[in-house]
Formats: structure tokens, C-alpha cells, sequence
């Protein structure tokens, strides 16, 4: 089906609701360099302009990339929700911006429409918002998971403790951990990138985190970010997994990059839940995002990066995720340039991925060939966190000194729950304050487990 | 500012953390201490310096004339070239035009018309030319001399400006190479602004991708020392001509580090 749309006596046309899509997108280097953007600013509002009049209901039969030939396509078709669609079937694109913003969309509402939704409805009605809309809308929603801790509640914003080594040498790992708990970091989760990705290395690191959380009674979760594949072979041998990680993508070619397919996601999702760790929730599985990373390997569709990066959502939303991340910054200047494009994406990401019901987070990040600084992260971080995000990173100092990025630190956690009054996860939070690390303010103290803490480790 | 002025902004209500002694463990940046919840200052400009020298290695240029008079005395010509990236946000954003040669040096290439030889060398700006600029030389100057040690024949040298690491395919095949070896600056971190990568590709022809290529990387005199580089570098290029291929599949040697990239 063609769109087009007149202004002044010229009529721009846009072949498929795909070229719609990606013509009305945001301006990003990532479409630029797929060659997918609108050819001037008029023919980008353009095909917003055309893309409002378009009827929900469209998008359940033109599909961006074929049911045929893509999984994830099958997958957003077969598990779309009719019921939960029913009460918007009858909106347009534009309609959905203008009554998710009414007071009418409340979080009940707002929370039972979650599935009724397609991920490419969703990045539709994005383009069309500006960054209060995206910000007001996902304040709305309220995505709650558990698994030994509660995430997602109002009010709070939980931090995954990166503690990342390049030689994932123990102590090096075991002093990052230590300072970031003593900095009120860790509740969504201690979470390592490994340097390398062998199953000795992983079990290795996670019988270390087991014997830490133990040791001190810590109610979070750990998680080392290692190959599905890497991690099911662990569960196998009984070696304690918490959260089951992986990079997904949105089409069915780019998670086959990955080494990934939907059934192999399930068997993960299905041998974590085997285990039965969570002592308040069985969420387990932690997926990581990106926008780009179609693009990145070849397997866009012609699918702008964005609509491509929704579509992971969907993948995520069918393993009722503990948590899911974007990446927001990390993939490099060629998808998302600068500052501004870094902090459209991420206020896009977590808007899309809370509409769809996701318990999002995330990795407020950049490189540095990205045109972007702390500054720029400081304003992500303010806005996401008024947005109701679920959790950030922190990183000692904000540098990740494996990964080589940079991202948000413990202090600047500290920063965002104290400007905006949150609170970390409450079982966390009831740790803190009997070890003394915290007080009831969410101001630092010096206590003895301090010392307990890090001549246990390392001393 | 110097070290003095920073520690008495220090004094003002900055709390150093009880567990500084962790630091000996891991170049993270932990125990910075806190003014309320905040980075103390002292911590921030350090970090400021840090990515301040990331970004000038990001937008630095090679230093042309001086480097070619530099690998001139290796005793090959040396060419410059540039890629199709005119400029360096064209090259941030653009990467597959880093990949390509522009035409100008094409042509300047192929008028060459060499005779097939074994090794063609190849240096570009990359992420850093700093990197370049520090390194460069000295793994050029060991790699013609063991190249020359073990009887390989040599293309001209070949450096280039905007350019990404699967450029060194173009130029291998344009220059009738065996082998191919890029020398080119690292995405900078904050811990490190001056890293060199060395990565190889036998048989090399345009369409190349990374799982055909073998790398080294962290070449630097805080990292892999270019000396010790070197003799990596020609572990890999006998193994790969022995085995008549490079990439994932290539054989480590007892001494090579073949790592995929």
C-alpha cells in the first residue's frame, strides 16, 4: 500500500508502511548510512504527517518484513492480543499519540493495552512525539518484576553494578563490587562482562558472586553476561545461574548473527526456571539491545534502525524479562552521531520498551568517537530517571575500563535518587540500612561492615 | 592547574573513602571519595583529562610528510592515499566509505603496476593517528627488516588518510600482495589514547570480513611494546602463509596471538 502527502503542490509518496516508517524517523547516522532518511526536513514531517492518518489496524496487515521469511515477524503476528488491541483498533497513529498522552491512558489502562500493541505500532506513534511526550507516557507505566528483589516499583530506580576487569581478574573484580555496594550500587544486579567468554572463565566468576551475595545475605541477583549457549552448558553442570543474559535483535537474521533463534531463547528461559533461585519472582532472563545492531550486521530489512530495535522488545516481551537494556550509546557514532541523537534514542528505547510492558533500563552510555560527554549523559540520566526508568548502569567512575566506554557511575546513581527522591529496591534498600551503608535519607555512612566488607575480599 | 592547587580544593568537605588500599587491585576507578554524593573534583578533571586526550586522538591528523620521510628510510617508496571519507565525521558516520579507496589514489595505485610480491605494509590514521604517529614507525622499520630477513618480497608502502581497517584489502589486491598487513589507531578508551592495531588478511580482495582477518591489538609502549609487536605480527604472517590463510581459522603459532577480530 502507498502513503503520500501533499504540501504547496508536491505530493511525496512513500511506497510501504516500511519507507513511511523510516522516511518520519527522528534524523539519525544510522538510517543515514542505510540510506533510508528523508531527503529534506519537509519530507521527513512529511511522512509524519502521513504516517498519523494511518490506521492501527494496518499494521496488523502490512507487515515490514515478511511473516514468511522472518521469525520475529511470526512471532509479533501470532501472539498479538486481539482483546487487549480492541479499544484502540479504532485509532490512527495520530489518534494513539493524542490519547496516550489524555488522562483517560492511566497506568491500569495503560498496562492492559501492553500486548494489544505491535512493536512496529509503537515506534509509529514515537515518531510522531517529542521528548516530554515520550517522557510523560513512560512515566506512566509501571513494569514490575521480581526474582530475590522487587524492580520496576514507583519511586524507585535500581542500578546494575558493572564491575568489569579486563583480565576478569578475581580481586581486580571483587574491589569494583565492594566500592559500588559501599555507594548504594547493586540491587537490579552485579552484573560482569566477561573479558573472555569460555564456561571455565563464567563458572568461575559466578561461583565468586555466589559466595559474595551469600556470604553477605545481599538480596540482589548476579549475572555474568556470557553466550546463551555458554550459560545453558552451565546450568547443566549445577553451576548457580541467577539471570540468564543475551543480545537480542529484531529480526530474525540479526539475532542468527548473534548465534541465537527464538527456540534456543525458550530452552535458555526454560533451564534458568529449572533452577528455581528467585526466592520472590521467577523473572530471570536479561536481555540487552541496541539500536544498530540489525544494521550492523547486515540484516535490516530496509527496516529503519529504530522500528528494528522495537521489534527486539517484542522478542524480549515472549520471556517475561527481569530486565531488559538498551545499550543506547555504545554501538558507535555511525548509528546514533552525537548527544542529541544518544538521548532521542534513549528516551525512545525505554518509552517503546515500558509501552510494550518491559521492565527497561539503561546503559546511559557513549565512545569516544561519539560526538557526546558526561554532560550529555547527566541529561539522559535526569531524564530517564523522571521518565520512571527502571535502572542504570553504575560503573566505578563511570569508565569501564573493559569495555572501553563510558557510562554512569555510582555516584551519579546517587546523583539521580536524590534530585528526583528515588529510592533503590526495597529488599535492597532494607539491606542497606541494617548494614549501616545507607540512611534513611539515602545519605552515604561510615560503618563497620565497611571493613568487614573489604577485608573479606581482598584483605 | 597543577597537582597542588587540586589537593587544597581538595580539603573543602571532600571524604576520602576508608577503602583506598582496593585501588592496588584494578586501574578502575574506585574509592574516589565523595563531596555529599558527589565526585570530588579532583576526580572529575581527571576524568575530563582523560577524555580530553580520547577526543584530540580521535580528530588528530597525520603528520603526512614527516611519517613518509620517516618510512622512507625502510628503503621502499612510499604512497599516500585517502580513502572516500573526505573528512572526519564523514569517516565517523560513513564507515563503509572508509573502506574504500577514493579514485584519484586508485589510479595512482594501479599505474604502479607491480609485480605480484609477498607482503604489502599499509598504514592508516584509523581511530588515532596519534597511535600512529607514536607507533607506526618503529613496528614498520622491524617488520621490513624481518620481512626482508626471511626473503619476502615488498609493495611500496602505503599510507592513508580516513581509513578503515578493510581498506588494507583494496590496497593488497590493487598492489597484487600475497598478504596484506594494516598498522592503524585504535578506538581510544580512556585508559589508553594511543593504541595501534596490526591486523592481516591473506589473499586479500575487496569483500573481505573481519572472520578473515587475524589481529593484534594494544600495540604501545605501555601495552605491547612495537618491539615485541613485530615479532608477533611475522609469527602470524609464517603461520598464515604456511597455511595459506588467515582469519578464525588459522592456526596459532606456539609464539603467535591469533586472536579473530
Amino acid at each position: 500500500m502507498a502513503y503520500s502527502y501533499t504540501i504547496g503542490g508536491f505530493t511525496y509518496r512513500f511506497d510501504t508502511l516500511r519507507e513511511l516508517l523510516a522516511k518520519a524517523t527522528p534524523l539519525r547516522s544510522g538510517d543515514a548510512l542505510a540510506g533510508l532518511v528523508a531527503d529534506s526536513y519537509e519530507e521527513r514531517v512529511a511522512a509524519q504527517i502521513a504516517l498519523a492518518d494511518v490506521p492501527l489496524a494496518v499494521f496488523l496487515n502490512e507487515a515490514v518484513i515478511p511473516y514468511e521469511t522472518d521469525e520475529v515477524t511470526r512471532l509479533i503476528i501470532d501472539t498479538h492480543d486481539k482483546a487487549a488491541f480492541a479499544p484502540i483498533s479504532h485509532l490512527t497513529v495520530g489518534d494513539l499519540r493524542d490519547w496516550l498522552l489524555s488522562d483517560e491512558a492511566d497506568t491500569s489502562t495503560l498496562h492492559q493495552l501492553a500486548s494489544g500493541l505491535t512493536p512496529e505500532m509503537v515506534s509509529a506513534v514515537s515518531k510522531l512525539m517529542r521528548n516530554q511526550d515520550l517522557i510523560l507516557v513512560a512515566q506512566k507505566c509501571e513494569v514490575v518484576t521480581r526474582f530475590r528483589n522487587t524492580q520496576g516499583l514507583r519511586g524507585r530506580m535500581a542500578v546494575r553494578l558493572q564491575p568489569n576487569h579486563p583480565t576478569d581478574d578475581a580481586k581486580g573484580i571483587a574491589a569494583s563490587i565492594i566500592d559500588g555496594l559501599l555507594y548504594g550500587s547493586g540491587d537490579a544486579m552485579i552484573g560482569i562482562n566477561p573479558a573472555t567468554d569460555s564456561p571455565a572463565a563464567t563458572s568461575r566468576l559466578l561461583c565468586m558472586l555466589e559466595e559474595l551475595r551469600e556470604r553477605f545475605a545481599i538480596p540482589t541477583q548476579s549475572c555474568v553476561l556470557s553466550h546463551v549457549t555458554t550459560t545453558l552448558q552451565l546450568i547443566e553442570q549445577q553451576v548457580p545461574v541467577d539471570l540468564v543474559f543475551q543480545s537480542i535483535a529484531g529480526t530474525e537474521k540479526a539475532n542468527a548473527s548473534f548465534g541465537i533463534n527464538l527456540s534456543l531463547l525458550q530452552e535458555a528461559y526454560e533451564a534458568g526456571l529449572s533452577l528455581k533461585r528467585g526466592t520472590v519472582g521467577t523473572n530471570l532472563m536479561y536481555f540487552e539491545t541496541g539500536q544498530g545492531s540489525a544494521l550492523s550486521s547486515g540484516a535490516h530489512h530496509g527496516v529503519d534502525q529504530q522500528t528494528c530495535e522495537v521489534r527486539a522488545y517484542a522478542v524480549a516481551r515472549a520471556y517475561q524479562p527481569f530486565l531488559v537494556n538498551s545499550v543506547v550509546g555504545f554501538i558507535g557514532p555511525e548509528y546514533l552521531f552525537d548527544g542529541k541523537q544518544i538521548i532521542r534514542a534513549g528516551l525512545e528505547d525505554h518509552f517503546c520498551a515500558k509501552l510494550m510492558g518491559l521492565p527497561m533500563g539503561m546503559d546511559i552510555c557513549y565512545t569516544n568517537h561519539a560526538q557526546a560527554d558526561q554532560d550529555d549523559m547527566d541529561t539522559l540520566l535526569t531524564l530517564l530517571g523522571v521518565a520512571g526508568v527502571n535502572f542504570i548502569m553504575g560503573i566505578p567512575g563511570a569508565d569501564d575500563i573493559m569495555l572501553n566506554y563510558q557510562s554512569t557511575s555510582f555516584h551519579d546513581a546517587l546523583y539521580a535518587r536524590r534530585v528526583l527522591g528515588l529510592r533503590p529496591a526495597p529488599e535492597f534498600e532494607d539491606w542497606l540500612l541494617r548494614q549501616g551503608i545507607i540512611d534513611q535519607q539515602g545519605n552515604r555512612l561510615s560503618s563497620p561492615i565497611q571493613k568487614q566488607l573489604y577485608t573479606a575480599w581482598v584483605g | 592547574m597543577s597537582a597542588t592547587n587540586v589537593n587544597e580544593v581538595r580539603k573543602a568537605g571532600v571524604e576520602p573513602d576508608e577503602w583506598e588500599s582496593l585501588k592496588a587491585y584494578t586501574n578502575a576507578r574506585i574509592a574516589l571519595g565523595r563531596t555529599g554524593i558527589s565526585v570530588p573534583l579532583r576526580e572529575s578533571l581527571q576524568f575530563k583529562l582523560a577524555h580530553a586526550h580520547a577526543k584530540d586522538a580521535v580528530y588528530s591528523a597525520l603528520d603526512l610528510s614527516d611519517l613518509q620521510k620517516q618510512l622512507a628510510q625502510c628503503g621502499l617508496p612510499v604512497y599516500c592515499v585517502r580513502s572516500q571519507a573526505m573528512h572526519r565525521d564523514m569517516y565517523l558516520q560513513r564507515p563503509d566509505l572508509g573502506r574504500l579507496v577514493d579514485e584519484h589514489s586508485v589510479e595512482t595505485l594501479r599505474q604502479l603496476n607491480r609485480p605480484a610480491v609477498d607482503l604489502s605494509i599499509i598504514v592508516a590514521d584509523g581511530l588515532s593517528a596519534t597511535a600512529i604517529t607514536q607507533n607506526a614507525g618503529l613496528v614498520v622499520h622491524g617488520l621490513v627488516d624481518k620481512a626482508k630477513q626471511a626473503g619476502y618480497s615488498l609493495a611500496p608502502i602505503v599510507l592513508v588518510e580516513q581509513g578503515r581497517v578493510a581498506i588494507m584489502d583494496v590496497i593488497g589486491r590493487l598492489l597484487n600482495a600475497r598478504l596484506a598487513v594494516i598498522l592503524i589507531g585504535e578506538r581510544p578508551g580512556l585508559s589508553a589514547f594511543d593504541s595501534m592495531g596490526a591486523y592481516m588478511t591473506y589473499a586479500p580482495r575487496p569483500g573481505l570480513t573481519d572472520e578473515s582477518r587475524n589481529c593484534i591489538s594494544n600495540i604501545r609502549e605501555q601495552g605491547l611494546r612495537p618491539v615485541l609487536a613485530v615479532d608477533k605480527i611475522m609469527d602470524l604472517i609464517r603461520s598464515a602463509f604456511r597455511s595459506q590463510l588467515t582469519g578464525v581459522q588459522l592456526k596459532e603459532d606456539s609464539n603467535a596471538d591469533s586472536l579473530p577480530t
